[in-house]
């Protein structure tokens, strides 16, 4: 009896003393979810989901402060791989969260930039170059879309430009097929 | 006699090609207006390298190749460039692209030609030119030809011409090797020397007697001793470059991997005719033949300049009035173009008019029944009702799963599907999103990572803020106890004077010019112990630690910091 009690508290010691070794050299560094759930966002850092940027509202997602249907940029597609990645339900855009834009970009109006820099210092991803009295301008290819240099700018340079298709970034339709073959007499064919 | 392999599936559609072949190869002459696209190949687009209003000779660089997957673009006439803009080209998206306008004056004159021997050539340089002169894949890939020659890790041993042309309507390398077969086999033997093979196969489908014939006669007048015609059995898609890999070699090319991994690289016998006119004429690939048949009354293929608009090539051959559609391909595999006013590029083997009697409107689609008709047809050995079941579901992970990437868009399940689904779409669209996704991803990381950079910058300027305040009020301390301690000398100073030193006002003055350095020194040296003066490796460890410290804030309290501030 007493030898059982003296073993098992003896590999009770000793897993715990196992547990609490691997806990502090196998240690993860930072919050693995909140880094898959970052993945998954746009990254276009705009704050729309009423949080400073795509870090923080994975953050406030993984804490279980935050529905998964608050990022207009990700779009529906965004929610379902936030409700796959988390085995949640599929949750639609709520009725206060603005729907998804057409990807855009900021387009600077160089005549009229007085060079102030308050855009540069509200872009999320240093997408505007530019220095104080100079005029500035946006780099296309790293401008997200955000909109966050837009109400900034004292002199309403900035605006948006929805990016077009171009032969490189089309996609092919997914197949649409008229649901039945109306006659040709009424002139109208009913699609999907 | 060779030994050939099957691969699996393949369909058996109608040919429809007895029509075009009834007349020689004719010469499409010069067009009113000639509009070169500067993308037709596979890569980087072309920069333009000419001017609006500039005159050109035939056979000029309009656009340099840019980054190493590129090909150059040349003027297919003499002319003067009347525009540089977008147009609508070729591509079933019907979006414009940067081309090049050039109005024909009709003289036709060359620029300087320099005719090569290849074999006096190293195929570095070979390759080289090639690039130069624009040679890029003509069977239908458009993939810049220098870099298939460049072999890669592994050594080839077996150079595949493709001649079979198993797509139904499409005679344009029948005609070719009928006609021009010499240039072709010379051309093959110049890519064997480059690639320093020990075997040529070109393959035929033996539904092509007389190109046979004339090949053969080729090889023979060249005593090319290590060439060899292999007539092959006539199946869609046999000219598929995997597919008839496996049937002259029995190399099954698996998924993923390169034939050239295996020591086997392919051409079509176009590009073989090309690249010799590229090298031993010194002409860069400004024409091609295209194939101009369906419903039109003279069916025949025609030798056209690169950029020649679709309309008037078309009208050559008198289409019928009930034309309803330009296919640009073949019936399998070929796209709608967006309308006759685009105009023929590198990629253009076949332009079909169709009519509604030639290609009724398609069934409605019905449900899949799961009858696996597709799967027996599938040259890929794919699963297309399963593909089709998750490119309709959008579900591409799975798609990817089952190998929607090693689908050729051959079309043969589409052909044999009882309940007449457009598989082939599903699949395009499926690929599609997927190299969107991709994209969008890549982007999302290039944010991530600025944004990220950016906050760090935001920490580390508020700590060297923070920083340098601290280090002001240190030296302000550090003055004050300067001060004091330099007050005793000073105050002695004036008393030895006053006993008997007449100068006694200039000697005080020295002392306090002596307490004020001595204090500057006591400053200095707090300044040194300060973050000012730091060797890199102290740097790096403090960008380390703000880095660890930017990324736990962010993490630990996520409305902390706004990253506009
Ligand atoms: S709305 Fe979406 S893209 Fe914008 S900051 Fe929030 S998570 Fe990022
Ligand atoms: S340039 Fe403007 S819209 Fe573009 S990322 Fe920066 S702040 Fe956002
Ligand atoms: S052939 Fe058509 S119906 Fe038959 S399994 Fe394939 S997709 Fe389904
Ligand atoms: S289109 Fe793709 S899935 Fe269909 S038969 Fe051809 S390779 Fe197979």
């Amino acid at each position: 009896m007493l030898i059982a009690l003296l073993v098992m508290s003896a590999l009770a010691l000793l897993l715990g003393a196992v547990l609490g070794f691997s806990a502090i050299k196998f240690r993860v560094e930072g919050n693995p979810l909140v880094d898959k759930i970052d993945a998954v966002l746009p990254q276009t850092q705009c704050g729309q989901c009423g949080y400073p940027g795509c870090k923080p509202y994975a953050t406030a997602i993984a804490a279980g402060e935050a529905d998964i249907n608050c990022c207009p940029p990700g779009g529906e597609e965004g929610i379902r791989k936030l409700a796959d990645l988390l085995g949640v339900e599929f949750k639609p855009f709520g009725a206060d969260t603005a729907g998804p834009k057409p990807k855009s970009v900021a387009f600077i109006d160089e005549s009229t930039c007085i060079g102030c820099t308050l855009c540069i210092q509200a872009c999320p991803v240093d997408a505007i170059v530019g220095a104080a009295k100079q005029m500035h301008t946006i780099v296309a290819a790293e401008c997200t879309g955000c909109e966050l240099c837009v109400p900034p700018c004292p002199v309403d340079c900035i605006s948006m430009a929805v990016i077009a298709d171009n032969i490189s970034t089309w996609k092919w339709q997914y197949p649409v097929f008229p649901l039945r073959a109306v006659p040709a007499a009424s002139q109208t064919t009913a699609n999907i | 006699m060779r030994t050939l392999y099957h691969f699996h599936g393949g369909v058996h559609p109608p040919t429809h090609k007895s029509q075009s072949v009834q007349t020689p190869i004719a010469q499409a002459g010069l067009p009113t207006r000639l509009l070169v696209p500067l993308h037709q190949h596979v890569g980087n687009s072309a920069k333009p390298s000419v001017q609006v209003g500039e005159r050109v000779l035939k056979g000029q660089i309009f656009g340099m190749p840019e980054g190493s997957v590129s090909s150059a673009v040349h003027a297919p006439t003499s002319g003067i460039i009347s525009a540089i803009d977008m147009q609508v080209v070729a591509h079933p998206s019907g979006l414009p692209d940067l081309c090049v306008t050039l109005i024909p004056d009709g003289r036709d004159e060359w620029i300087k030609r320099e005719p090569l021997d290849y074999r006096s050539v190293s195929p570095g340089d070979l390759r080289q030119l090639l690039r130069f002169a624009g040679v890029v894949g003509l069977g239908g890939a458009v993939f810049p030809s220098d870099l298939k020659l460049r072999g890669g890790k592994h050594k080839i041993t077996t150079l595949v011409i493709n001649g079979a042309e198993c797509e139904p309507y499409i005679t344009c390398d029948d005609m070719l090797m009928r006609e021009r077969a010499d240039e072709i086999v010379r051309g093959a033997e110049m890519m064997r020397y480059i690639l320093a093979a020990d075997e040529v196969l070109i393959g035929i489908e033996d539904n092509k007697p007389e190109a046979i014939a004339a090949m053969r006669a080729a090889v023979i007048a060249n005593r090319l001793a290590s060439m060899e015609i292999v007539p092959v059995p006539t199946i869609y898609p046999g000219g598929g470059a995997k597919q008839l890999i496996r049937v002259l070699t029995g190399i099954e090319v698996a998924a993923g991997v390169r034939s050239t991994d295996m020591g086997v690289q392919c051409f079509n016998v176009a590009t073989a005719y090309s690249a010799y006119r590229a090298i031993a004429h010194g002409e860069p690939l400004i024409s091609r033949i295209v194939t101009v048949t369906g419903n039109v009354q003279r069916p025949q293929n025609f030798e056209v300049l690169i950029g020649m608009p679709v309309h008037e090539l078309v009208a050559l051959a008198q289409p019928g009035s009930d034309t309803n559609g330009h296919i640009m391909g073949g019936p399998m595999m070929g796209v709608t173009l967006p309308s006759d006013r685009v105009t023929v590029t590198k990629a253009t083997n076949c332009i079909i008019e169709s009519s509604p009697a030639l290609f009724p409107p398609p069934r409605q689609p019905l449900p899949c029944i799961r009858c696996t008709r597709c799967a027996e047809v599938c040259p890929a050995e794919l699963q297309p009702q399963e593909l089709y079941w998750f490119a309709r579901a959008r579900d591409f992970g799975k798609a990817q799963e089952y190998h929607l990437f090693d689908c050729i868009e051959c079309g043969a399940c589409s052909y044999v599907c009882p309940s007449s689904i457009p598989l082939v779409q599903y699949y395009r669209f499926a690929k599609s999103e997927i190299w969107a996704n991709e994209r969008e991803k890549e982007a999302a990381n290039l944010a991530r990572e600025r944004h990220e950079y950016r906050e760090l910058r935001i920490e580390r300027d508020k700590q060297e803020k923070a920083e340098k305040l601290a280090q002001k009020e240190i030296a302000a301390l550090a003055a004050k106890a300067a001060a004091p301690a330099a007050q005793p000398p000073a105050q002695t100073a004036p008393a030895q004077p006053a006993v008997g030193d007449p100068n006694a006002g200039d000697t005080a003055q020295q002392m306090i010019n002596a307490a004020i350095a001595r204090a500057k020194e006591q400053a200095a040296a707090v300044k040194a112990k300060n973050t000012e003066a730091l060797t890199p490796q102290q740097q790096a460890e403090i960008a380390e630690i703000e880095a660890r410290r930017a990324k736990l804030r962010a993490m630990s309290h996520p409305d902390a910091e706004s990253p506009q501030e």
